[in-house]
């Protein structure tokens, strides 16, 4: 089925990624663990735009920068360097930010996602290098506000400003991009995605090939699809209202869900770029061969590798390599009980436990997933009990081996559900005399009885089983 | 040829406020200093590459290790009005 993208919708969009995993910032030895600190407290002459001082490059920053780049198959330029982008703000404490221009450090290439009719590639542009500003935070609220305190803790972090072609044709598809985005850069130990600002979104936006309006300040993957959801309707009623598009930048409102224009007098040309006299030119394509080699195996080859070795179904293998820990955690499941037995335990119960706690897969030990399974699979517990300690294990804590105790849930030996089974049969004449005249119902009395003898621990599957066997000799 | 508004625009940009009486003066300042640079024009740059930087030198990097940063109260020292250890300045929209 070719999805026929009836309002012609056109998405592209830049994603700010923020290397919070390197331990200094971008051109200052101020350490990039500032997120529960003090304001102002991880800041010096270079990140504050102090007269006089110097930035000098992070060379691992340019390192991460080229892996990125290269996970994303972009060309990685022979030379390039740092340009002033020139706007008066005051998170930004120099006037301008120094960032890279006609020469980013990673050309094009490619993401593959999940499309709205199956696999499709969508283009990178370019992803390139820059400094993230200060952070600003208004006194009350936005329109009676007294003022606005800035923190310039945030000024100088690393950020790689990843462009993508308007290739995504829905919402949708943004957010698949934006997933699909984040788990590479998961996989490539750049980053913590989860820190708060970590990741951050403006879309470009068009339908019916019209002109295309950018919409800024989103700052979650959810917020993006919204935001996307609301400015594609907003720009069909206008058409469809006799009104035009014009090119604009609106502003995200995520409490609102709206987006709203921001009226920016700024154009390109007053941005007024420059080389940064103050950095000098960089030449790393040199360095290509050693950073690939330092490239773990990504999303897509990993997703195949599994589907290979371990063959399992696809749906299995997308769940399983989405995240890397994810993935990491299976792999150890599974050198330990059977491939297939891990697949079933981590990626459809022990996931869909979590992920119904939100939780991570860093909340469940290997040790007690593997104890859990091979307790099933030595039919010592039944499967039922199994998810049972999974989740008071989440919800209470505790040991494996101590909930089995604690809850009784040792599964009882054959005979004594052989014995149940005969006393079940035995006294309860009328059930089964209805149930060979044909009422299905009796049987799930009988087979209760067995469990009600057994206290439960008996498999329910097999008991039937038992009792179908027993009532038919 | 810099003209009024392209003074004002630029006076905008960088949100320095430049009187209607001051314009016209700065305008005329801009295009002397301008013609100046014009006579750069008669170099012939037709087989020059273009400089990107003058020093002739590539690839200076720091090692990615922390070094101390400045206290708070250094950080604010010079500041005038402050507010739980931030920078206060007037309402920015």
């Amino acid at each position: 089925m070719v999805y026929e993208n009836p309002d012609g919708v056109r998405i592209g969009l830049e994603v700010h990624v923020q290397l919070n995993k390197l331990n200094t910032k971008l051109f200052c030895g101020c350490s990039t663990d500032y997120h529960d600190s003090d304001a102002n407290t991880h800041v010096c002459p270079v990140c504050l735009g102090l007269p006089g001082a110097l930035p000098v490059l992070n060379e691992r920053a340019v390192e991460f920068a080229m892996k990125i780049g290269l996970a994303l198959g972009c060309d990685i330029v022979e030379q390039t360097q740092f340009h002033r982008k020139n706007y008066y703000y005051p998170d930004l404490p120099k006037g301008f930010q120094t960032t890279q221009y006609d020469f980013p450090i990673a050309g094009e290439g490619k993401v593959v996602i999940e499309g709205e009719d199956g696999e499709r590639d969508i283009g990178i542009t370019r992803a390139h290098m820059e400094e993230d500003p200060g952070r600003l935070q208004h006194i009350g609220s936005i329109d009676k506000s007294k003022g606005t305190l800035i923190n310039y803790n945030r000024s100088g972090m690393t950020l790689i400003e990843i462009v993508s072609e308007p290739d995504m044709r829905s919402p949708k598809e943004a957010r698949r991009y934006l997933d699909k985005l984040r788990s590479i850069l998961d996989y490539l130990d750049v980053f913590n995605g989860d820190l708060e600002g970590a990741m951050r979104v403006d879309a470009n936006v068009s339908v019916f090939m019209g002109e295309r309006v950018e919409v800024k300040n989103i700052s979650s993957f959810k917020g993006a699809e919204r935001a996307l959801l609301y400015e594609i309707m907003r720009q069909k009623n206008q058409i469809r209202r006799g009104g035009e598009i014009t090119m604009e930048t609106r502003h995200f409102d995520e409490a609102m869900g709206v987006t709203l224009s921001m009226r920016t007098k700024e154009t390109e040309n007053d941005y007024r770029y420059f080389p940064e006299p103050d950095l000098v030119p960089m030449r790393v394509a040199g360095r290509v061969p050693d950073v690939a080699a330092t490239l773990p195996e990504l999303p897509d080859a990993k997703r195949k590798r599994f589907l290979e070795q371990y063959e399992m179904s696809n749906m299995h293998a997308k769940a399983l390599t989405s995240h890397i820990r994810v993935a990491n955690f299976y792999e150890d499941v599974a050198a330990k009980v059977s491939p297939k037995d891990a697949a079933v335990w981590v990626a459809d119960i022990l996931k869909g436990e979590l992920n119904y706690r939100d939780l991570g897969i860093d909340a469940f030990t290997l040790d007690d997933i593997i104890e859990i399974i091979e307790l099933v699979i030595g039919n010592k517990i039944t499967e039922q009990s199994g998810v049972e300690i999974i989740r008071a294990i989440l919800d209470e804590g505790g040991k494996p081996q101590d909930i089995v105790q604690a809850k009784g849930l040792l599964k009882v030996e054959d005979d004594i559900v052989a014995n149940a089974v005969g006393e079940a049969v035995t006294e309860n004449p009328e059930a089964v005399a209805d149930y060979l005249a044909g009422k299905e119902k009796s049987l799930n009395f009988i087979v209760g009885k067995v469990m009600q003898k057994t206290r439960g621990r008996a498999d329910a599957k097999e008991a039937r089983e038992m009792v179908l066997a027993k009532m038919r000799s | 040829m810099i003209t009024k508004e392209e003074v004002e625009h630029v006076g905008w940009l960088a949100r320095i406020e430049i009187a209607e009486s001051e314009s016209e003066t700065y305008a005329k300042k801009l295009n002397s200093v301008l013609g100046y640079f014009e006579q750069l024009d008669e170099v012939d740059t037709e087989d020059v590459l273009p400089t990107y930087h003058v020093a002739d030198v590539m690839n200076v990097f720091r090692e990615d290790v922390v070094k101390p940063s400045m206290s708070q109260e250094e950080v604010l020292s010079n500041v005038e009005n402050k507010q739980e250890g931030s920078f206060k300045v007037p309402k920015i929209m």
